[in-house]
């Protein structure tokens, strides 16, 4: 994802022909022509373009589209000069490509910034099309960078800050009769705004939650395949990916022709992982396959049972360390404990994409012996506070009586004085 | 003196012949307490000298685990509380006693100067007094650091911070209680120092001056009951007032027992310097009154910090406390004196007040 944000900026940085001498050549005249015509086709680029990054590095219009503008009239757009005017479409990517696939050059503005988006964009679904076809329809540069108004990805107002790429995307992917031609789905967005990862991203405010860009790739940007599915899921979700590799189902599912994870948990709208996804009952995922009587789906009631149990015993564990820490009890080593039992219980609960009930009770186990440990401290918490009240009463009674003598004794004082 | 130690056996006799028994027996026998209507509060500095005793006791024990650094203080009181046996009473004890002490100092100084008991010739029982105050609340300062949790690391910056304004020494003061420029392991260490060597040893000569002092002089009869005739009668110290000492003392320790056990101190968080603050820090229930007067004060009066004002006022309001007995020329004269009665009064309706606000207004940052 942040690499995409990085290079999106990028992607038009490189709007100069000789970058050197876009540099000499300031002033420019195109800005006061453009704003005196009237035409605000022909106005807006320019009033946008303050805004825009490459204006903020020092480059000017004719970076992009060639021409003198050290001439004052229609002479600063001479063919002779260089000048292009407006890229056409397959035109955009070799015009940006000029500086962003330059690694010297664009080392002097960001050196941490890749060089590859021209050659990753041609590996994509749209620059294959754009390559093959001339297909006037497929986003280039411009189109997910909007020209005249580019923002770094980190600013908020960019078409590829984190929060907008789904929109960016959408723009196009989400407009059934732009989309027509291709017969592909294009509901993603709306699938995806129901998604966990959108949730993450747009309640929660973790940027670093998955978006479009983040499986399709960006400049490369192209259907993950099925065989692969689980890398791009691995790539965050690696321990289960590392457990789904060595599954049955690895084998299996690439045999029947299905993703890996996105057949149990979909793709665009993707929800939270629940323990109840592990059941037989109707609309579950492994009723999908398996029944109770087979040998998957009793191991799916096996896993289920272990986890059930593991979570069953941390809650009680941690509500009677609770109860003990409200009473007044110190317990916090005994709490401080237990969230091995809740690390136990999220490393079950990926071990279950092994699909093998001997690697979740491995993981699980640890975590049953560390909630039942806590579980007698807390026990032994409470009993303890029965314990200090039961001496506090026998105290009180031993302190009255001790005081009741000593009254008895000043009165028999006072009565002899 | 072996003819009367004879009737005690001869323990007392081996005693009274290298000690001198004998002679601190007839002290105590010959010591009178005098008996009025205001005979009550004599019974004040005794209950504070038995919770001091409790807190010496209970600090000794706690001395035993607590660990004074950084790194390990916060596991340290932690241990004693999950894992020693009858850790968290010791700790709770010397928690809730400290806060009682307090109480029956402030009860006991309040009543002394109502019943202008600072009157010659027990002006510097008065000083000695007050000199034990400051102490006490050293002690509650620097002792409420050591568990080195958040709102104890928060309430000491805030407090050395305040010491740190007060003028020309301000700045050194706060350096020297800081062990430098933040409040760190080397703050803790020096409270540390300061809360089981240094207060204990100044505390140990000025109450044994007190405590001469008082036996010396004897009870003071107040001025009034003087006038109207009393404190004529009275009663032996030993037994009749000791007993009744005694059952204040074990209902004060009935008191702790069920603080301790129903309200055990808690350690809440371990301090983070790199962490905010809490909202609503509150000092200990004694500096309050102090505390809520600085919040209260504005940025500048007479161009001068309001802050500054308020810790230059304090430092003026203990020294004239200090002073009362040499400012108060009518009583002693032997004339009635309503003035510093009512100074008084005014002082108690001010600190309890300012701490009833400093614990009902809503908490800010």
């Amino acid at each position: 994802m942040r690499g995409l944000l990085a290079l999106a900026w990028l992607a038009f940085a490189g709007m100069t022909v000789l970058p050197a001498a876009a540099q000499q050549q300031r002033p420019e005249s195109c800005a006061a022509c453009h704003l005196e015509t009237g035409d605000e086709r022909l106005a807006n680029p320019v009033k946008q373009f303050g805004e825009d990054i490459h204006s903020a590095k020092g480059f000017g219009c004719v970076a992009c589209h060639g021409g003198d503008g050290r001439e004052a009239g229609m002479e600063a757009m001479d063919p002779a000069k260089g000048y292009i005017g407006k890229p056409e479409r397959q035109q955009v990517v070799q015009v940006c490509g000029r500086c962003h696939s330059d690694a010297r050059f664009m080392k002097q503005y960001n050196p941490a910034l890749r060089v590859d988006q021209v050659t990753e964009y041609a590996t994509s679904v749209h620059g294959r099309r754009l390559r093959e076809f001339g297909d006037p329809k497929v986003a280039t540069c411009v189109n997910c960078h909007p020209a005249h108004s580019i923002k770094p990805p980190s600013d908020p107002r960019s078409s590829v800050h984190p929060l907008k790429v789904a929109e960016t995307c959408g723009r196009c992917h989400g407009d059934p009769k732009y989309m027509e031609v291709y017969k592909i789905p294009t509901d993603q967005l709306a699938k995806y705004r129901q998604s966990v990862h959108w949730r993450l991203m747009s309640v929660k405010g973790d940027l670093s939650a998955p978006t479009c860009n983040d499986c399709h790739g960006n400049h490369g940007a192209a259907p993950p395949g099925i065989s692969w599915v689980g890398n791009v899921c691995g790539q965050c979700h690696t321990v289960q990916a590392e457990f789904f590799g060595k599954s049955p189902h690895a084998k299996v599912f690439a045999q029947m022709g299905v993703p890996g994870c996105a057949t149990c948990h979909s793709n665009h709208d993707i929800q939270e992982a629940t323990d109840a996804m592990l059941v037989l009952a109707d609309q579950a995922v492994c009723a999908g396959c398996h029944a109770a009587a087979d040998k998957g789906g009793k191991a799916a009631a096996d896993m289920r049972a272990l986890i059930d149990s593991l979570g069953g015993e941390y809650d009680k564990a941690r509500a009677i360390l609770l109860q003990a820490e409200r009473a007044g009890m110190e317990v916090s080593q005994a709490q401080f404990d237990l969230n091995a039992a809740k690390d136990a219980l999220v490393k079950a609960r990926a071990a279950i994409h092994a699909f093998r009930v001997e690697a979740v009770k491995k993981e699980g186990e640890p975590g049953l012996e560390i909630s039942a440990k806590a579980y007698a401290r807390g026990v032994r918490a409470l009993d303890e506070l029965q314990f200090r009240r039961k001496g506090l009463a026998v105290s009180l009674v031993i302190i009255l009586a001790v005081i009741a003598g000593i009254v008895v004794k000043i009165r028999q004082l006072d009565r002899r004085s | 003196m072996a003819g009367s130690a004879k009737p005690h056996g001869r323990l007392w006799t081996w005693l009274d012949e290298r000690v001198g028994l004998a002679e601190l027996e007839k002290v105590v026998k010959k010591k009178e307490v005098p008996v009025h209507r205001h005979t009550v509060w004599y019974y004040l500095g005794g209950m504070t000298l038995f919770l001091f005793m409790v807190q010496v006791a209970t600090g000794i024990l706690l001395l035993f685990y607590y660990r004074p650094s950084a790194e390990e203080a916060y596991e340290s009181v932690q241990f004693l509380m999950a894992e020693v046996e009858f850790g968290w009473l010791i700790r709770s004890i010397h928690s809730w006693a400290a806060n009682l002490m307090i109480f029956t100092l402030f009860i006991h100084l309040f009543s002394v100067l109502l019943l202008k008991a600072y009157r010659r010739p027990r002006e510097v029982t008065w000083l000695s007094g007050i000199g034990l105050m400051g102490l006490a609340m050293g002690f509650g300062f620097t002792g409420y650091l050591l568990p080195w949790n958040e709102l104890a690391y928060f309430a000491t910056k805030v407090g050395t911070e305040i010491t740190g304004v007060v003028p020309v020494i301000g700045p050194f003061l706060g350096r020297l209680l800081r062990g430098g420029d933040e409040v760190t392991g080397a703050t803790l260490t020096r409270f540390y120092g300061i809360h089981v060597a240094v207060l204990p040893a100044l505390t140990t000569l000025l109450l044994g001056l007190h405590l001469f002092l008082v036996q010396k002089h004897g009870m003071s009869v107040p001025p009034g009951a003087e006038r109207a005739g009393g404190g004529r009668r009275t009663m032996p110290f030993f037994p009749n007032f000791l007993l009744r000492d005694l059952v204040g003392w074990l209902s004060a320790l009935a008191m702790l027992a069920a603080l301790a056990a129903y309200f055990p101190t808690e350690l809440g968080q371990k301090a983070d310097p790199f962490a905010s603050a809490p909202v609503g820090i509150k000092p200990e229930w004694y500096f309050m009154f102090m505390f809520k007067t600085l919040k209260y004060l504005p940025s500048y009066i007479l161009g001068i910090e309001g802050e500054i004002v308020g810790v230059v006022g304090f430092g003026v309001g203990g020294l004239f406390l200090l002073l009362i007995p040499f400012l108060d020329r009518r009583t002693a004269r032997g004339e009635p004196s309503p003035l510093f009665t009512w100074i008084g009064i005014a002082i108690i309706l001010y600190m309890v007040a300012l701490t009833y606000l400093g614990y009902t207004e809503v908490a800010t940052q």
